[in-house]
C-alpha cells in the first residue's frame, strides 16, 4: 500500500494509520451494484446468474478484505463507530427492505433473487461500514 | 440555543471554538414524514397504478435531480464564500435536514422508479426504449457510489465533528470540501439523467 493511499484515510493529525476503508468500500459498492444493474437489466427474463454471481462474489471478498483490514488497525475507535454504524445499518436495512419488496411484489425468484438478495446484503453492510468509519476515524 | 464551545482565549488559539447552535445529527420530527413517505410508497407499489406510482417516482426523482443541482452549483459555492462561524451555522442547520431526505428520496425514485418500468413494460428487453431504461440504471449506479460512499459519510461525519465540545475546523474543512465535490459530481450526473427521463417520457 503506498503512503499516499494510508495518507488519505489517516486522522489529519497523523496519528493513526489506517487501511483504505473508504475506497475498498467503494470498489465493493461498484461491484455490487453492477451486479445488480445486470440482472435488473434482464428482468424478469431468464439471464444467466454467472456474471452476477462473480461480481457478488469479488464484491463480498473486498468487504471481507476490508473488515479484517480494518479489525487489525490498532487504536481505532470501535465504540464510535459501532454506535453510528448500528443506526446506519438500521437505515440501508430497512432501504435494502423496500427494495427487495419491489422484486418480490413483480414475482422475482429463483437464483436472480438468491443473487438480488445477497447484493442488497452486501449493500446494506458496506453504507454503514463506510459511515461508521468516516465519523470514527476522525474521534 | 447555541453552545459556547469554548472560553476566548481557547477561541483565539483553536479556529474551532466558536459558537455554534444545538442540533440533532438525525432530527426525530422528521422521521414520522419519512415514515409516511415509505408507507405511501409500499402501498403505491401494492396498488400497482400507473398514477400513484408515476407520482411518487417524479416527486422523488425532481426532489432529488433539484436538491443534488442546487447543493453543488448553487449552495455548495455560497458555503465556500461564508465566514467559518456562518457556515457552521448553515450547515448544522441544512445538513441534519439533508440526512433524512437524501436517502428518503433516492430509495422512493428508485423504487417507484423499478415498479413504473415494470408497469409500463419498459425493463423488458424487447421494449425500445430498453436501452434508456438500462442507461439510467448505470447512471444513477455511479452516483449511489459516490452518494453512498463519500457524499453520506461526509454528511455524518461533519455533523458528528460539530456535536464535539471541541470541533476541529481541519476536518470540518476537509469533509465539507468532499460534501460539496461529492454534490456537484452528482449534480452533473444528473444532466444525465435529465436527458434519459425526458427521453423515456417523450417516448
Amino acid at each position: 500500500m503506498s503512503a499516499s493511499t494510508f495518507d488519505d484515510d489517516a486522522s489529519p493529525q497523523g496519528e493513526r494509520r489506517l487501511p483504505p476503508v473508504t475506497q475498498l468500500g467503494m470498489v465493493s459498492l461498484g461491484l455490487v451494484l453492477i451486479a445488480g444493474i445486470y440482472l435488473s437489466a434482464h428482468l424478469p427474463e431468464h439471464v444467466s446468474l454467472a456474471p452476477a454471481e462473480a461480481l457478488l462474489g469479488a464484491s463480498a471478498l473486498v468487504l471481507a478484505g476490508n473488515l479484517l483490514a480494518l479489525s487489525r488497525a490498532r487504536e481505532f475507535p470501535w465504540r464510535r463507530f459501532f454506535e453510528v454504524a448500528r443506526w446506519a445499518l438500521l437505515a440501508y436495512a430497512a432501504i435494502a427492505g423496500m427494495i427487495e419488496y419491489v422484486f418480490l411484489r413483480n414475482h422475482t425468484g429463483g437464483g436472480a433473487l438468491v443473487v438480488l438478495t445477497l447484493s442488497l446484503a452486501v449493500f446494506a453492510v458496506n453504507v454503514p461500514v463506510l459511515i461508521g468509519f468516516t465519523v470514527a476515524r476522525y474521534d | 440555543m447555541a453552545q459556547a464551545v469554548a472560553s476566548p482565549s481557547e477561541a483565539a488559539a483553536h479556529p474551532a471554538a466558536l459558537a455554534r447552535p444545538d442540533f440533532e445529527i438525525v432530527p426525530r420530527a422528521g422521521l414520522p414524514i419519512v415514515g409516511v413517505v415509505l408507507a405511501a410508497l409500499v402501498v403505491g407499489i401494492a396498488v400497482n397504478e400507473l398514477w400513484p406510482l408515476e407520482f411518487l417516482h417524479v416527486v422523488a426523482g425532481a426532489a432529488w435531480t433539484i436538491i443534488d443541482l442546487f447543493l453543488g452549483f448553487v449552495l455548495g459555492p455560497i458555503m465556500g464564500s461564508l465566514s467559518p462561524p456562518a457556515r457552521i451555522e448553515f450547515t448544522t442547520k441544512l445538513m441534519p435536514k439533508m440526512v433524512l431526505i437524501m436517502p428518503t428520496v433516492v430509495t422512493v425514485t428508485l423504487v417507484a422508479g423499478w415498479q413504473l418500468s415494470t408497469h409500463l413494460g419498459t425493463n423488458l428487453t424487447v421494449n425500445p426504449l430498453h436501452g434508456w431504461v438500462v442507461a439510467s440504471f448505470i447512471v444513477v449506479g455511479v452516483m449511489a457510489v459516490i452518494a453512498l460512499g463519500l457524499l453520506e459519510p461526509a454528511n455524518i461525519a461533519v455533523l458528528t465533528e460539530l456535536k464535539k465540545p471541541q470541533p476541529n475546523p481541519a476536518v470540518i474543512e476537509r469533509l465539507m470540501k468532499r460534501f460539496i465535490y461529492s454534490a456537484g459530481a452528482t449534480g452533473l450526473m444528473q444532466v444525465a439523467t435529465f436527458v434519459i427521463m425526458t427521453k423515456l417520457a417523450a417516448g
